[in-house]
């Protein structure tokens, strides 16, 4: 209900092009187009995942121009030098920013209706490119209890990488899908409460979109865990 | 009418050298010289299997692949030789026995023939198959069938089944002169539970028939044609299938194996021929083989020898499987599609092309596309195209083949070190293709000897780590992580295991856990996560 509720303000906020009170700000004018439908705006501290597992709370940068080539040699340099974390003094919040090859890019919260993020609803929202474009995403996934064995299992159209609480853990390369489980990294442990998730997204052209779960030690989805925006108490990103 | 003439000690092959492991892996390694085999039974954690000769020789192994003779059953019993009662129903010759666990006793049965179609089987009884332990001994349990030398009948080549449906026992035997023929036997005994009754006619003009239940069907395997003419022989192993244990025996196109019916389950072929004397093996987890001996095995001098092979089910019926041969492979995932390869960046066969070649791996509108054509905008994004550099207009000289790629072709940019494992759409790229081969004096298990799985055209090869993942070291040692058991599943597909994993006891699979990821973990049964398909690349 809640999602619905939701749905309804994020379309109607859109109808209007006035997204500064959704978490979506700075939306040019543009001609009337369908708004996106996926996408709406988080409310309360924590959304719990979907049945399937899929973590749909992230704050997610606006994309940042690059070259557009997807092999992992291009994507390691894209990454080295559009590097939001390296000199942040604080975890991103919804409305902040962050400066990449010199130019300043705002975070935004946003709830996914689907088990996948729509980067490409995301920026065509803002009125940004989705094309050859690095989306920087982030969560906090809040565990019960400490989870050893489990897997952190992605999709990306197109090429990723992915952190688990400052790891490197999984990335894929090359012009791709976003398949459910693409991507499945080696056996990690989530501790229990927050952990972190850094991920970042490369698209050369056309749609462009992720997804995120976590399987456990037989390899089915883990549905105890919730995303939220805050990081908790202590935990460094 | 003809009674076959059985091989016996002296057909008994030498040790074969190792080195026939750089051949395509045929038959068994050790000595696997023996006719007529009973069913390969493991106990203990060792394979046995019994055969045609004085005494009833006896061959062990101890992981399946590596045989060797282990004397024979009658010096384990008393008078090492059938019992008076057996010697009188029918001859004192030891042939083609059978063997059955049930409950805590081994039942080995055999054929004792004298002047065919005078013939009897015997029963012995034993408690441990392991000669050496203090309990091995076998005890003449007497005849459990005979045939006068008049009757429709020639009483050998017992073939005894254990009903998993409700425990019942049955043994059937024959050979050519009138029926195969079956008979109920007392689980508790191993001799026949109702004497009195009539046997039932099951099959004619065959022998070395064999029970066994799968998915609701009753299978008997016979063997038809010809033994004991080495490359002459024409044995082939056929089969038929009923509702019921007593019949009647159709096979694929309905005719009775009363009638001379058989679907042919296994014939000559490569290097070996005549298979007969069909035995199934219940490995678990999707494994089956079967067992038979090839009455001539042409690369150990035409001598008859035992071999175990894949046994697979395809719409209702068994299907002879074959055991890996060496070769360069696509090691395709059942469950997604993708191609194991290692984790470097692939370069297009024949060289990037086509204006997206800079940066989208070599897609995009090719040099010789029309102008128009190749466009889009979808999840691929634009500038996908259709031509090549070697597509032109009309009258021009055919475009010249592109060579398939290899290692050599593009490993400068490979790390020297180790490099990571990881799954892909197949491009025939060099990353991609796995060179299998067999490793000699290395071990191995039913069937075959461990592998190794190397990355074509170089010395890398692929390994289990200590945390259960998957690398691709850059040199063979011979080390356990990594060689590799390959046995085909009853569906066909292969299922890949390391010999150990660095730290853990635990058997691991490789196993797709993504589309593009690989892993090892327990094998599953019932998913396809863990089968894999062997593809000529």
């Amino acid at each position: 209900m809640t999602i619905v509720r939701s749905t309804c303000v994020f379309a109607a906020a859109l109808a209007v092009a006035s997204l500064a009170g959704v978490g979506l700000s700075a939306r040019p004018a543009a001609p009337a187009q369908e708004p996106p439908r996926t996408l709406a705006v988080p409310h309360g501290d924590a959304l719990p995942v979907d049945s399937q597992g899929f973590l749909r709370r992230w704050l997610v940068l606006e994309p940042i121009p690059v070259p557009g080539a997807l092999t992992e040699d291009a994507v390691h340099e894209v990454l080295a030098a559009n590097d939001v974390w390296a000199h942040a003094s604080a975890p991103p919040a919804d409305g902040q920013t962050a400066m990449a090859a010199g130019q300043s890019y705002a975070w935004h919260a946003v709830d996914t209706l689907a088990y996948n993020l729509n980067l490409f609803h995301f920026a065509h929202a803002l009125g940004k490119p989705t094309s050859n474009v690095l989306f920087w995403a982030t969560t906090i996934v809040n565990a019960p209890r400490a989870m050893t064995d489990v897997r952190l299992a992605i999709g990306s159209n197109a090429a990723s990488a992915w952190w688990l609480n400052g790891r490197h853990v999984i990335a894929l390369y090359n012009d791709r899908q976003a398949v459910i489980d693409d991507g499945v990294s080696p056996r990690v442990t989530l501790r229990a409460g927050a952990n972190v998730i850094r991920a970042a997204i490369v698209n050369a052209g056309g749609a462009t979109d992720f997804c995120a779960r976590f399987l456990d030690a037989q390899d089915e989805p883990i549905t105890t865990l919730t995303a939220s925006l805050a990081p908790a108490e202590g935990v460094s990103r | 009418m003809r009674f076959p003439r059985r091989a016996a000690g002296a057909l008994l092959a030498p040790a074969v050298a190792v080195s026939l492991l750089a051949l395509p892996v045929s038959a068994l390694d050790g000595d696997p010289g023996l006719h007529d085999p009973s069913t390969v039974i493991e106990a203990g954690g060792k394979f046995y299997v019994y055969a045609t000769g004085r005494g009833l020789p006896v061959s062990m192994s101890d992981d399946g692949w590596t045989w060797r003779r282990a004397g024979s059953v009658m010096d384990a019993v008393p008078g090492g030789r059938p019992g008076p009662e057996v010697v009188a129903r029918g001859g004192d010759a030891t042939w083609a026995p059978d063997i059955v666990h049930v409950g805590d006793k081994y039942f080995l049965y055999y054929a004792a023939p004298g002047r065919q179609p005078k013939a009897a089987i015997g029963l012995l009884v034993g408690r441990t198959l392991d000669p050496a332990s203090p309990d091995y001994h076998w005890t003449d349990a007497g005849p459990v069938v005979w045939s006068d030398g008049i009757e429709d009948s020639n009483a050998i080549d017992p073939g005894v089944f254990h009903d998993p449906t409700d425990g019942s026992l049955w043994l059937t035997y024959g050979s050519y002169f009138g029926y195969i023929r079956l008979v109920e036997l007392d689980p508790s005994t191993g001799l026949r539970r109702y004497p009195d009754r009539a046997p039932v006619d099951i099959a004619i003009n065959s022998e070395a028939s064999d029970l066994t239940f799968h998915d609701g069907w009753y299978y008997l395997f016979v063997t038809h044609g010809s033994c004991c003419a080495g490359a002459n022989s024409s044995y082939n192993i056929r089969m038929g299938r009923a509702r019921r244990v007593t019949g009647p025996y159709l096979d694929n196109m309905g005719v009775d194996m009363l009638q001379g019916g058989g679907k042919l389950f296994a014939g000559s072929r490569g290097r070996s021929v005549g298979p007969g004397h069909f035995g199934r093996l219940v490995l678990g987890d999707d494994v089956e083989k079967f067992s038979c001996h090839y009455e001539a095995d042409l690369d150990r001098g035409g001598r008859s020898v035992l071999d175990i092979r894949p046994l697979l089910w395809r719409d209702g019926w068994p299907v002879a499987g074959d055991n890996v041969t060496a070769g360069t492979y696509e090691i395709e995932s059942a469950r997604t599609g993708t191609a194991l390869e290692m984790a470097v960046q692939g370069v297009p066969v024949g060289g990037p092309r086509g204006r997206g070649a800079a940066g989208r791996g070599g897609r995009g509108r090719g040099a010789g596309a029309p102008a128009g054509r190749g466009r889009g905008f979808g999840p691929g994004g634009p500038g996908r195209g259709f031509g090549g550099p070697g597509a032109r207009g009309r009258g021009a000289t055919p475009p010249a083949p592109i060579p398939a790629q290899q290692a050599s072709d593009v490993d400068a940019a490979w790390p020297a070190g180790p490099a990571g494992v990881r799954l892909a759409p197949y491009m025939l790229q060099a990353q991609q293709k796995w060179t299998i081969a067999p490793v000699a004096g290395a071990g191995g298990y039913p069937g075959s000897p461990y592998f190794r799985i190397g990355l074509a055209g170089t010395e890398r090869v692929l390994a289990a780590t200590a945390d259960g993942e998957l690398t691709v070291a850059p040199a063979f040692t011979s080390a356990p992580e990594q060689l590799w058991r390959i046995d085909q599943l009853t569906d066909g597909t292969y299922r890949l295991m390391p010999k150990a994993v660095p730290g853990t006891s635990a058997p691991m699979a490789l196993s797709a856990i993504g589309s593009s990821t690989p892993t090892l973990e327990t094998f599953r049964a019932g998913s396809d996560r863990g089968r894999w398909l062997l593809r000529t690349p």
